[in-house]
């Protein structure tokens, strides 16, 4: 009797949590292990795709990668490529404006700041007509940064992601005491070595979060993709799986949900591996 | 890699010099590369005559090159190379977004006035019907090329660009066809093929009125008589259509027009005023953007509502219990799913036909989740929450946990019951924590373009709308609708509707802020 009332308190306290807590995480898998198998089905319709891991197959990879028509591999390399650089630079240049916001004092700080805080409001996306006008007008003079060209395309991720890296950032640097600046420029070191060997290491944390928050907005990107690459040969992964699936959505599936897992792989991993920053940064970032 | 900063103070001053000297070479290389790219835009836009963009990156060289030479100004060095592209891709961008929007760029709209009234001139000349054939030799004389015609009645005449027909004695003829003139050169094939785009444009008058037609030649052995169907009146800005007086003239708006409204095509970029404003806010549209700026809205503020809702009771929930950290990893897995792929997935798991939701889980009904209008617009809804609540949940859950202790402990021993203890201390404190995100998620609900582009397009298709608006459209697809997707691209109302929106947005967060902030105040 003891214990069958105190299986009932437990259902009462924390059995219903659990079970919350199981149907949510349900909910929250369900379409990410129903791509999974599609990925692995014998077939590559969206009916067959149904059948949750039915069968084990890995056609849809080879049909994936074996059709001149997509180049997969290509848009696989290519959003790795403008992701990675654009997270690289926008990295290494938000943190320098994040550093002088946060140890130099100047006229126009303030406002500076607080412009920081309103071009977020402002998606890049929302200018992206003016934006493939004015990367065309570019390519005119300068072909390396007009229409079609990574280059082009990753000069104008690192305008729309200097505003939110530099505010993300801005907040970890006032953590770091300032003496240990002040200790490092009486022991004789230039800002430049106080920045680069010092600082930064020290603030590893947010460099980690805010270089992933980039790679995975850039990798996800569409409209400005879609707008500045209209080569298949040039596009990234998201653009040219949209192409092949907007067109035969029924048919397609199989290779798109292969390509989906690809695309996907570089970022889930990263997101384990650097769940704790993540977390750590989400939080300080609401309590903050 | 931290290094020492008890380091001793000789090691660190024995260093300098030659860190400095590093350190110089190292600047002077890196604005080096910058000054060698920035000098080869420069000329690059001289090339393609864009003095204006010449002269800004000219003006930016300059500004560049000073911050980094002079001494102080230290902030400047650091902020500078982030704020370039800011101020090109992001300030700039609104800037022209607010040029563009008051001009008729699009299709149809993309070239200068001189450029168009060419092209109309160009494609105004057409081949006079059952005119006669001339056998022709291009000729040559001081870099000019000349047509040597032989009529069809064997008279011989030579004549010019703007230099009309005139009989002439030929000094050679092959069976009764002129071949050549002495002072002219007589161009072989080889060198036709040279001067070809030359020649596409050589139109020779018959004579000294224009209205009796040209002759022209593509191939450079036979021409044909052509004549303008519309004449360009440089003086009063006119296109006449010689035959029925017909005349075209500038609408103001970036076209040729005639009195029944029939446009002569191209057309040319030109500023429009408020002509895409008064499309967008205008009577017939008026309804239907404001039908679309209220779905938005409702859009945005359940898909928050919903998602913040969510994220916080499974937070409460799930905090605490034996396992937390499993959930987290898990609940954490569609956030690092690319938005786009993951809405992809919704849309074939929707599907009417195929889709998992209706063959499995419903058993075979065809229930039509973004088909219908009502259904596509809860479904949008439905799996921005699945998109968002993750994160919500572990902002949440932060905030949750970082509620110190000693509070809570304080009331219970002040005589609250828990009930009491969450809903006046713990959550006041998670929603003071969290509210700039709400306000945060709120903008981007309000432009959350992937979500709806992917799962519907903006649609089901409206076919009566005449901005084209479909059932789920929030402005920003609008936006990417009129400027990419639509047949007829029209740059400026796209960028009608993106000011729009600016404007609306500001409004909205300068009111949310307003209102977060006295939240703040009363705790």
């Amino acid at each position: 009797m003891t214990t069958m009332s105190s299986f009932f308190s437990w259902v009462a306290q924390r059995g219903w949590r659990h079970l919350v807590a199981i149907v949510m995480c349900v909910f929250a898998i369900f379409p990410l292990l129903y791509v999974v198998s599609a990925s692995f089905a014998s077939s590559g319709t969206l009916t067959a795709s149904n059948q949750l891991f039915a069968s084990f197959t890995f056609d849809n990879y080879v049909d994936l990668l074996s059709d001149p028509d997509r180049p997969y591999l290509t848009w696989w390399f290519n959003t790795l490529i403008i992701a990675a650089s654009a997270a690289t630079i926008a990295l290494l240049f938000g943190s320098l404006a994040a550093y002088a916001f946060s140890r130099l004092r100047f006229r126009g700080r303030r406002i500076g700041l607080g412009a920081l805080v309103l071009t977020q409001l402002f998606p890049q996306f929302l200018g992206v007509v003016a934006i493939f006008l004015l990367v065309r007008t570019l390519g005119d003079a300068v072909p390396a940064l007009g229409l079609n060209t990574h280059t082009g395309l990753i000069a104008v991720y690192l305008g729309g992601a200097l505003g939110i890296n530099t505010y993300l950032m801005y907040g970890y640097f006032n953590t770091v005491p300032r003496e240990i600046d002040e200790a490092a420029k009486i022991d004789g070191a230039s800002h430049v070595r106080t920045f680069f060997t010092i600082i930064l290491p020290l603030v590893a944390p947010i460099l980690v979060i805010v270089w992933m928050i980039t790679y995975i907005a850039v990798a996800g990107d569409y409209v400005i993709a879609s707008a500045i690459l209209s080569d298949p040969n040039m596009q990234t992964a998201t653009v040219g799986l949209f192409t092949l699936i907007n067109t035969f959505r029924s048919d397609n599936w199989g290779a798109f949900s292969a390509g989906a897992i690809l695309s996907a792989l570089p970022v889930v991993l990263m997101f384990l591996y650097g769940q704790k920053y993540i977390i750590g940064g989400l939080s300080a970032g609401s309590v903050k | 890699m931290r290094l020492s900063t008890t380091k001793p103070a000789s090691v660190g001053s024995a260093l300098r010099p030659k860190a400095s000297i590093f350190g110089l070479t190292v600047k002077i290389i890196l604005i080096g590369l910058v000054d060698a790219f920035g000098l080869f835009m420069v000329s690059q836009f001289f090339l393609v005559d864009q003095i204006g963009l010449a002269a800004v990156a000219i003006l930016g060289l300059v500004v560049i090159n000073v911050i980094y030479w002079r001494r102080g100004g230290l902030a400047a060095k650091y902020l500078t190379p982030g704020l370039v592209f800011l101020l090109v891709f992001q300030v700039f961008v609104i800037i022209y977004t607010v040029i563009i929007s008051f001009t008729n760029s699009g299709t149809g709209h993309n070239v200068s006035k001189d450029s168009a009234i060419e092209s109309i001139i160009n494609n105004s000349i057409v081949r006079v019907e059952d005119s006669p054939t001339y056998d022709v030799r291009v000729l040559e004389q001081g870099g000019n090329l000349f047509l040597l015609a032989t009529s069809p009645d064997g008279d011989f005449f030579l004549g010019g660009q703007d230099e009309p027909l005139k009989p002439v004695v030929p000094s050679k003829t092959a069976s009764g066809i002129a071949t050549e003139v002495t002072g002219y050169n007589t161009l072989k094939l080889a060198q036709i093929f040279a001067v070809q785009e030359e020649l596409a444009e050589l139109t020779v008058p018959l004579d000294d009125n224009p209205a009796d037609g040209y002759l022209r030649s593509a191939d450079g052995s036979t021409a044909f008589v052509f004549s303008a169907n519309l004449v360009y009146d440089a003086s009063n800005d006119t296109f006449v259509d010689p035959s029925t007086g017909n005349t075209f003239v500038d609408n103001g708006a970036g076209n040729f027009v005639d009195s029944n409204g029939e446009e002569l095509q191209p057309g040319w970029n030109t500023a429009i005023g408020f002509a895409n404003y008064a499309k967008a806010l205008g009577a017939s549209a008026q309804v239907e953007l404001l039908g679309v700026f209220v779905w938005t809205l409702t859009y945005a503020v359940s898909s928050v509502a919903l998602t913040f809702g969510l994220g916080l009771f499974l937070a409460i929930t799930i905090n605490g219990l034996r396992g937390t950290r499993l959930y987290r990893s898990l609940l954490i897995l569609p956030y690092a799913f690319p938005v786009f792929l993951s809405g992809l997935i919704w849309s074939g798991l929707l599907n009417e036909t195929f889709g998992f939701v209706n063959q499995v889980l419903l058993g075979g009904a065809s229930v039509p989740w973004l088909q219908d209008p009502i259904l596509a617009k809860i479904s949008v809804i439905l799996v921005s929450v699945w998109f968002g609540f993750p994160y919500f949940f572990l902002v949440c859950l932060g905030a949750l946990q970082s509620v110190p202790p000693e509070l809570a402990e304080a009331a219970r021993v002040d005589g609250a019951k828990p009930s009491q203890v969450f809903s006046k201390i713990t959550l006041p404190l998670v929603l003071v924590a969290t509210s700039p995100l709400l306000v945060a998620g709120f903008a981007f609900s309000f432009n959350d373009f992937n979500t709806i582009f992917v799962l519907t397009g903006g649609g089901p298709i409206n076919i009566d709308s005449s901005i084209s608006a479909g059932a789920t459209d929030i402005l920003i697809t609008l936006v990417y609708k009129q400027a990419f997707v639509n047949t007829t691209v029209d740059y400026g109302l796209a960028s009608a509707f993106a000011v729009i929106i600016f404007l609306v947005i500001t409004i909205m967060s300068i009111f949310l802020f307003r209102r977060t902030r006295s939240l703040e105040e009363v705790y």
